[in-house]
């Protein structure tokens, strides 16, 4: 018999599922966002894993999370901190009761609070038993035995059966939140449908959870979280590397351009490659490189034969990319160049978010070497982002630096993807072919500054490029001194006259005059927005404006900046963005930085805006 | 012997046609020159069309070679030709893509993209210049040059040891392995043409004289005086056979290969038959390294060290994106962006 219950609506919830790297918790917590994606609400996600692969089980370094933030109102990030969460073993607990809100509830299998997992989480005392959750709500289950309990009549060894225990969770927080198990059944059956024994399990331990919900006393108070209002229109989830892969297939198709890709697995951009290389029907060349300098030059070697070629890396990559950007620079040919930010110096922080990386996407080449920079805002603006990159590339004759970061590229959030007819067509042109007797001019160059694309194979215009100084229209090698400094310039000027070809810079929040304008880029733009939005609400006249466009930046950039008494720009890293927009426009803006790996949250920025405006 | 070839648009190519108006800028005397002429050369009797010809180079004298050569080309970075045109060859397989490097630029800062060339397998032709030196940072040892090489950035003798640039090749699974010089030209343009022909990529080493910084440094195998003694030439199906007279051969004692003469009671029937398909062999003979002032050293071999057929790269990859194509037809973009999951808001 069901007890009864009350059920409070919520207009969002954080939830966390923290356990062992084995215990599911990625799959529990894509479980669960697609069911609110399907229930219609809006949503922001991200997973938290540890850099190694299988660290010793019931350690602190193997504790694997994955936390969403839905509502019925707009959500812009994967939120602060958590209403609920779920812990699997001691550990979990550990490394995450910081990020619980006080008051909030924890859901704990009590299986993983024994001695053993006390001590492997370097735990003096069972904070289940002791009172040191007294601030939260605590629900203790005892996962593993109830899992097990459900299963003792199915073939299958005990470690499989254990397997199970996540869907006992989610078929709790099923339970909890209201909601139809469907879109998991379903899930289940396409995945275990040739396992008959798996299959029945985890649908049995799924249901099982969510009638200990429904049968215990426990607990009697339910959530919902009604539909939020979005935009008309067919949404999918995205996670920022998977909208990157599909922007890319999408500029090849609409430029008509082969898409080739050369790659050198790294944290946290392998994704890319992965999913490129499924993409063979769409004509995709996928080359996994022998390391990351061969990556970018087998790219170069695909862009020389008339290929939109692309290199996909992280900062470490970046670095030993560094001497082939100045070539692509010279030879002034299309190339896109992939950085998912990640923690650094070195090898830094491999799962980890930064945004340490604008100055080396900036400054990092030997000689004057300006390449344009675009940088990608969310999850599904990889997709806009790139796209971007990709036609400033070849429309311009340039190498472009696209800017993500680990946040966006794991995060997950609903996106009302486009159809092919609604992207704007990337009009190129090659080269034509010569007739005798006429002299093909490989330098020779457009209003944009751009010189032809010419591509072995079309008669006539056999000539050689390389990584010498150049001679302007013949692109015969050229050590002469004034050469040498007007192509400098010339370089230069190439990149800033990129600003006549991008949109002007909006303001995304706020009012287009005041006393604040908090400035952004990459993937701080969720929190920023939420803040500032916030903070609107609560009647304080500031603005939010989100770069795109960082080499060059919009050309009413400085006139914007002119229109607010303060100018405060929050950054991932120590400072960087600051120092160029001090450099470049001379206006005191200010510096708010974390250095955590972590994004921030939209409370610190709410009292950092606070604080500026006093 | 000027043998002209009619390409595949009618078009007849002489040598001249693949002169550039670049001031050719390597030192008088430098052996580059005679491997530009041979390779101008052998150009025109290979059937293609100039502008499905591309040279690749890296870094280093040799690598200046795109620029003297009137086909497509490019002067890239140090020690990446080969990745570079890894990625060409991989966008465009129709094109006929030469690689030219030398052994700084291909074994040393370029090592590892050159073994990965090669065990990819991609129907390319690597020209390696091998001089034992470093000419254009002027006079450094390489990572050829022998032990004990008195040079710039060693005054009291290199105490690196040598690579094997054949026996390198081999162990990275090339498909075509070959040696040959310079100063001979004939045998050059014959290593050419054969690089070429292979389907897969060609590894050919080219003795060339550095005469500023390392000069004579291959004397042994190219002077009339010492070459016929030094200089082992490897004819396929034919015994190994050497000397002023021809009166030397190599004869296998097991897996060890010993000199007999011919002209003192050995007879040509227990020679080593030479077998360019045979890895085992291969192997051997590309171990004939010690150099001239090693008592008892063999004769340095010339010619096609080792050949044999493996699906090249670029091919593979293109029919594995013809077997998806067929298997699932032509992707459709917008299946692809709206994925496996959606919903609609109303």
């Amino acid at each position: 018999m069901a007890l009864e219950t009350t059920t409070h609506d919520l207009e969002e919830a954080v939830i966390k599922f923290a356990g062992d790297s084995g215990d599911g918790m990625q799959l529990t917590g894509t479980q669960f966002t697609t069911n609110s994606a399907l229930f219609g609400n809006d949503l922001g996600t991200f997973p938290d894993f540890p850099a190694e692969i299988r660290a010793p089980i019931g350690t602190v370094a193997g504790v694997s999370g994955f936390q969403l933030h839905f509502g019925s109102k707009e959500i812009f990030t994967p939120g602060d901190i958590c209403d609920v969460l779920v812990v699997m073993n001691s550990a979990a607990l550990k490394s995450n009761i910081r990020n619980i809100k006080k008051g909030g509830i924890i859901i704990a299998n009590t299986a993983g609070f024994d001695a053993k997992n006390l001590k492997l989480a370097n735990m003096t005392s069972n904070a289940l038993e002791d009172d040191s959750l007294t601030n939260y709500t605590v629900i203790k289950i005892d996962v593993t035995r109830m899992t097990r309990e459900a299963l003792t009549d199915i073939q299958l060894g005990m470690k499989e059966k254990d397997r199970c225990k996540n869907m006992f969770v989610l078929g709790f927080l099923y339970w909890m939140f209201n909601r139809e198990m469907d879109n998991t059944i379903k899930f289940l059956n396409d995945k275990f449908g040739k396992k008959p024994e798996v299959l029945e399990a985890n649908l049995r331990v799924l249901k099982a959870g969510y009638s200990y919900g429904d049968t215990t006393e426990t607990f009697n108070t339910r959530y919902k979280v009604e539909k939020a209002v979005m935009p008309a229109g067919t949404y999918r989830s995205i996670m920022g590397n998977q909208a990157t892969a599909l922007g890319l297939v999408a500029a090849s198709k609409k430029s008509g351009l082969p898409l080739f890709l050369g790659s050198y697995p790294i944290t946290p951009a392998s994704d890319i490659l992965h999913d490129l290389a499924k993409y063979k029907s769409f004509g995709v060349k996928t080359f996994q490189a022998e390391d990351e300098i061969a990556a970018i030059t087998s790219a170069i070697g695909a862009s020389f034969g008339g290929s939109l070629a692309v290199t996909t890396t992280s900062g470490p990559g970046m670095a030993l990319k560094t001497e082939a950007l100045g070539l692509a620079t010279v030879l002034e040919i299309p190339l896109v160049i992939i950085n998912v930010q990640r923690g650094g110096p070195s090898t830094g922080l491999p799962t980890k978010t930064e945004q340490a990386d604008l100055f080396q996407a900036y400054y990092g080449r030997n000689g004057e070497c300006p390449i344009p920079i675009v940088a990608a805002q969310s999850p599904s603006d990889c997709f806009n982002a790139v796209y971007e990159a990709c036609r400033i590339s070849v429309q311009h004759m340039i190498p472009v630096i696209l800017l993500t970061d680990g946040y966006i590229a794991n995060g997950a959030e609903p996106w009302r993807f486009p159809k092919e007819s609604e992207l704007e067509e990337i009009k190129i042109e090659f080269a034509k072919p010569m007739a005798e007797g006429e002299k093909f001019m490989p330098y020779a160059r457009d209003e944009k500054l751009s010189r032809p694309w010419a591509i072995p194979g079309t008669k006539g215009l056999e000539h050689r490029i390389g990584g010498l100084e150049k001679q302007n229209i013949t692109g015969n090698i050229s050590y002469e001194p004034e050469n040498h400094e007007f192509m400098v310039k010339l370089r230069e000027e190439k990149v800033e006259r990129i600003a006549n070809y991008i949109p002007e810079q909006k303001i995304d929040s706020g009012p287009s005059k005041g006393k604040l304008l908090v400035l952004g880029w990459g993937g701080t733009y969720g929190a920023l927005k939420a803040a500032v939005r916030e903070l609107n609400e609560e009647g304080f006249a500031i603005a939010h404006a989100h770069l795109r466009h960082m080499r060059p930046f919009p050309k009413n950039l400085g006139e914007i900046l002119n229109n607010y008494d303060k100018v405060l720009i929050p950054e991932i890293n120590n400072g960087q963005l600051v120092k160029i927009i001090r450099d470049k426009y001379f206006i005191d803006a200010m510096a708010y930085n974390k250095i955590q790996g972590l994004p921030f949250f939209k409370s610190e920025l709410m009292d950092k805006i606070r604080e500026t405006l006093k | 012997m000027a043998e002209t070839i009619t390409a595949t648009n009618g078009e007849v190519l002489t040598a001249k046609d693949f002169a550039t108006d670049q001031e050719i800028r390597w030192c008088p005397g430098c052996g580059d020159y005679s491997i530009l002429k041979q390779v101008h050369t052998i150009l025109p009797q290979l059937g293609l069309k100039q502008e499905d010809i591309v040279f690749i180079s890296g870094i280093g004298c040799s690598s200046r070679f795109p620029y003297y050569t009137e086909t497509f080309g490019m002067h890239s970075i140090h020690g990446r030709a080969t990745a570079v045109a890894s990625g060409l060859k991989a966008a465009r397989p129709e094109l006929s893509v030469w690689i030219v490097t030398g052994d700084g630029d291909g074994l040393s800062i370029g090592g590892n993209h050159t073994i990965h060339l090669l065990r990819r397998n991609f129907d390319m032709n690597v020209l390696l210049f091998n001089n034992e030196i470093y000419g254009l940072t002027k006079g450094q040892y390489s990572p050829t040059s022998p032990e004990n090489k008195v040079a710039k950035s060693t005054p009291f003798g290199s105490i690196d040891h040598p690579f094997n640039p054949i026996a390198l090749a081999l162990g990275a699974d090339a498909t075509f392995v070959a040696r040959s010089m310079d100063r001979d030209p004939a045998h050059l343009q014959n290593m050419l043409l054969r690089s070429y022909k292979h389907h897969g990529s060609s590894f050919l080493e080219i003795y060339q004289n550095c005469n500023i910084f390392n000069d004579m440094a291959f004397e042994s195998y190219t002077e009339k005086s010492t070459k016929k003694d030094e200089a082992l030439f490897m004819v396929q199906g034919q015994p190994l056979v050497f000397g002023a007279n021809n009166e030397k051969g190599i004869k296998l004692d097991g897996f060890k290969p010993v000199i007999v003469n011919l002209e003192e009671g050995a007879s040509k029937d227990d020679l080593w038959i030479h077998d360019e398909h045979d890895m085992v062999k291969a192997n051997i003979i590309s171990r004939f390294f010690d150099h001239v002032d090693v008592e008892g050293h063999l004769p340095r071999p010339f010619g096609v060290f080792y050949q044999t057929t493996r699906p090249t790269y670029e091919d593979m990859m293109s029919q594995q994106i013809a077997q998806v194509i067929s298997a699932k037809g032509e992707g459709k973009l917008d299946k692809l962006l709206a994925g496996s999951e959606t919903w609609v808001i109303e």
